[in-house]
């Protein structure tokens, strides 16, 4: 029998074993109801904070078309409506069904707000009735309302030096969604990882197992079948939060969804690759559940680092000096890099030392711990000091 | 019909300071039971294990036919394990087949055997059941289908007989006679001595990693002390003294029951015993593997 053959049996084993678990299947449906609700809460925030409604009463309604048309101009939405008929338009302030009221006629116009005038909008309503006023002087002098058209044109010109992304809000989100996943991936299916093999060990089915396998291929094709469900649930979870964000509206980007979701696959494979390993050979050095979690600690206090310390460097300036250089560091490039790829900050060439990076440390770690694991698998009782597993 | 021999060959192992196995030499034929017998720690699970690779010996070799086993024919020796195991969280048919598969049997040849091995063990009801909710009798039928799913070549059983009820002793002598009966050579290790007597072709007895006794369980009574167990009611105490090595070593009853040095006549015994009246009973009395095996852990002990 092939050595392929061997590892493909041992993959769809631990595969079928997991996709089947109730476990398995709550887990990604609780993820997805947790992106939705992040992409729907995100979609609410979003128009809310965009989209004012002013209310016009009497001569101020006239002001309608040219409030809405400065405001687009401010990059604000606003929606005007007429209430000279409401009985009570101040009550609608109050109850939040306008965000402001607009009264009176030009020059004396009067904005009523519930508690906090937008800035934004008080600027627009500023800049409509000074055009209003100029228009009406103009007028009464005699002069040509061209000069109101030229005067609305003057502008400083703005040069920036580096120029500020008008999409980094929604790269920033994207980036921050793709270092959580890669984050919760890494952990739980790396935890799965050991949770096997010290299932194995602690019910000595290895030992039949090893009559049959080589060590190596039983731990390859546990990976690689654990791995894969990761995979699939990982695929799943991303496939329908893009669905969702580009349906709401929420994502913008174009074309940025499918580039995101390889990006976060290699790097997924990567992460895997590097990290269950790892756990494989922690958790071959105990022979029971509850002594896993002692030796598993470390591993997963790099990778929760890794996204505690990355996501705060990225959020403040995700080009800075320190993420760049983690970034790029094989402990934490499977979290972070994504990341910085996903919000468009990562050069080509630091995303190419990476990948050369974790592959490097990935043939370490897979020798290595490899080693750790051949030698210390069989060994049933008490905890096997990490010195032995590597001796011979 | 398979015929192959298994060949253990001058096997040595130590763990640090202490010696697991010390030229341990032994083989069994096709068509063999053979018996595994000694005391905790003697060394036979060390043997096994190292028989099926799971563990690498110090020297010594495991043969197959004459050839030293590697991966693929190690595939074909079919194995319980000391600690049984099985993964808790999988149903019984399914278990059967990944491990039928994973000795080489096609999907479809694996399900074929692994339906066949649990409705001859008895275990129909349970196949969909997950291995940790049946009973431990029953896990124990299942470790049994496990060794044996993959029609092996070899059988390789560490305390087979351990923890089963007398039916499941039962149905386990007559699957591991049969298999022998078909020419697969069948080892396996058993504190149950009166059970290695009834079942076994030869015995071999461990003692701190080496054989120190192999054969038949007649052969291994040959060569001992024998005993006679006489009753001669009109005889006068003393009546052996004459006989050069008889001791007399207790009394049933009215029965003397006397030891023999190795090669000494049991019918000069009978002579004298008829010089002293009539004869009502003269018979050897077989000393039991127990009895064996006692002598020959204590007698290497003390020498």
């Amino acid at each position: 029998m092939s050595p392929f053959r061997s590892v493909t049996l041992v993959a769809r084993r631990e595969f079928v074993a997991k996709v089947r678990t109730r476990s398995f299947l709550i887990g990604t449906v609780v993820i997805i109801a947790v992106l939705a609700g992040y992409v729907l809460l995100q979609a609410a925030l979003f128009s809310d904070g965009q989209r004012s409604v002013v209310g016009l009463t009497g001569q101020a309604v006239q002001l309608a078309d040219p409030l809405r048309e400065k405001a687009k101009a401010f990059g604000i939405e606003v929606e005007t409506r007429d209430v000279t008929t409401a009985e009570n338009a101040e009550q609608l302030v109050r109850d939040d069904e306008l965000d402001a009221l607009v009264t009176g006629a030009p020059p004396a116009l009067r904005m009523i707000v519930k508690d906090q005038g937008d800035d934004v909008l008080r600027n627009v309503l500023d800049d409509v009735l000074r055009q209003q006023v100029l228009a009406a002087q103009l007028a009464e002098a005699g002069l040509p309302q061209t000069i109101a058209q030229e005067l609305q044109n003057v502008r400083v010109a703005v040069t920036a030096l580096e120029p500020a992304d008008p999409l980094r809000g929604e790269r920033l989100a994207v980036g921050l969604v793709v270092a959580a996943l890669l984050y919760y991936s890494l952990l739980v299916y790396g935890t799965m990882v050991a949770q096997g093999v010290v299932e194995e060990k602690s019910s000595r089915v290895v030992e039949i197992l090893l009559a049959t396998l080589r060590p190596w291929q039983l731990l390859l094709g546990k990976v690689i079948g654990l791995g894969a469900v990761g995979l699939v649930q990982l695929v799943l979870i991303s496939g329908v939060g893009l669905l969702l964000a580009s349906g709401s509206g929420v994502l913008s980007i174009s074309g940025v969804g499918g580039s995101v979701v390889a990006n976060g696959v290699l790097w997924y494979l990567l992460g895997f690759f590097l990290y269950a390993t790892v756990f494989a050979a922690a958790a071959s050095l105990v022979s029971r559940q509850e002594e896993l979690q002692s030796v598993l600690t470390p591993i997963s206090m790099t990778i929760i680092i890794a996204f505690v310390v990355g996501i705060n460097l990225m959020i403040q300036n995700a080009a800075g000096t320190a993420v760049t250089v983690l970034s790029m560091l094989p402990p934490f490039a499977p979290i972070l890099m994504p990341g910085r790829i996903a919000m468009g900050v990562a050069p080509a060439w630091q995303v190419l030392v990476a990948v050369v990076l974790a592959l490097g440390a990935i043939a370490a770690i897979t020798w290595l711990g490899g080693k750790v694991y051949a030698n210390a698998v069989l060994r049933v009782g008490s905890r096997v000091k990490l010195r032995e597993a590597l001796r011979t | 019909m398979v015929e192959g021999v298994l060949e253990i060959d001058r096997v040595s192992k130590r763990y640090g300071e202490v010696v697991a196995l010390q030229n341990m030499s032994f083989d069994v034929r096709g068509g063999e039971l053979f018996g595994f017998v000694g005391s905790n720690g003697a060394g036979k699970t060390t043997t096994m294990r190292i028989a099926l690779g799971v563990l690498a010996a110090d020297s010594g070799e495991v043969r197959w036919n004459g050839k030293p086993i590697d991966i693929d024919t190690r595939r074909r020796i079919g194995y319980m394990p000391e600690e049984r195991g099985l993964y808790p969280k999988m149903k019984v048919l399914d278990q059967l087949v990944y491990l039928a598969e994973l000795h080489g049997m096609s999907t479809n040849d694996a399900h074929r055997s692994a339906e066949n091995w649990i409705s001859r063990l008895g275990l129909r009801d349970r196949r969909t059941d997950e291995v940790q909710k049946l009973s431990l009798g029953n896990q124990q039928r299942v470790q049994l289908a496990a060794a044996l799913v993959h029609e092996p070549d070899v059988l390789v059983l560490d305390e087979p007989f351990s923890g089963l009820d007398p039916v499941a002793v039962d149905v386990m002598s007559h699957v591991l006679r049969e298999k022998a009966s078909a020419g697969v050579p069948v080892v396996f290790s058993s504190h149950q001595l009166d059970l290695v007597e009834r079942l076994c072709d030869r015995v071999g007895i461990v003692r701190s990693g080496s054989l120190v006794a192999c054969g038949t369980v007649d052969e291994l009574r040959a060569g001992g002390t024998s005993r006679l167990v006489v009753e001669v009611p009109e005889a006068v105490n003393g009546w052996t003294e004459g006989l050069d090595g008889v001791r007399v070593i207790g009394s049933e009853g009215r029965r003397t029951v006397l030891e023999l040095d190795h090669g000494v006549d049991d019918q000069v015994v009978l002579h004298a015993a008829l010089a002293t009246g009539p004869v009502h009973e003269f018979s050897r009395q077989r000393p039991s593997l127990t009895e064996l095996f006692r002598n020959v852990v204590t007698e290497e002990r003390t020498a």
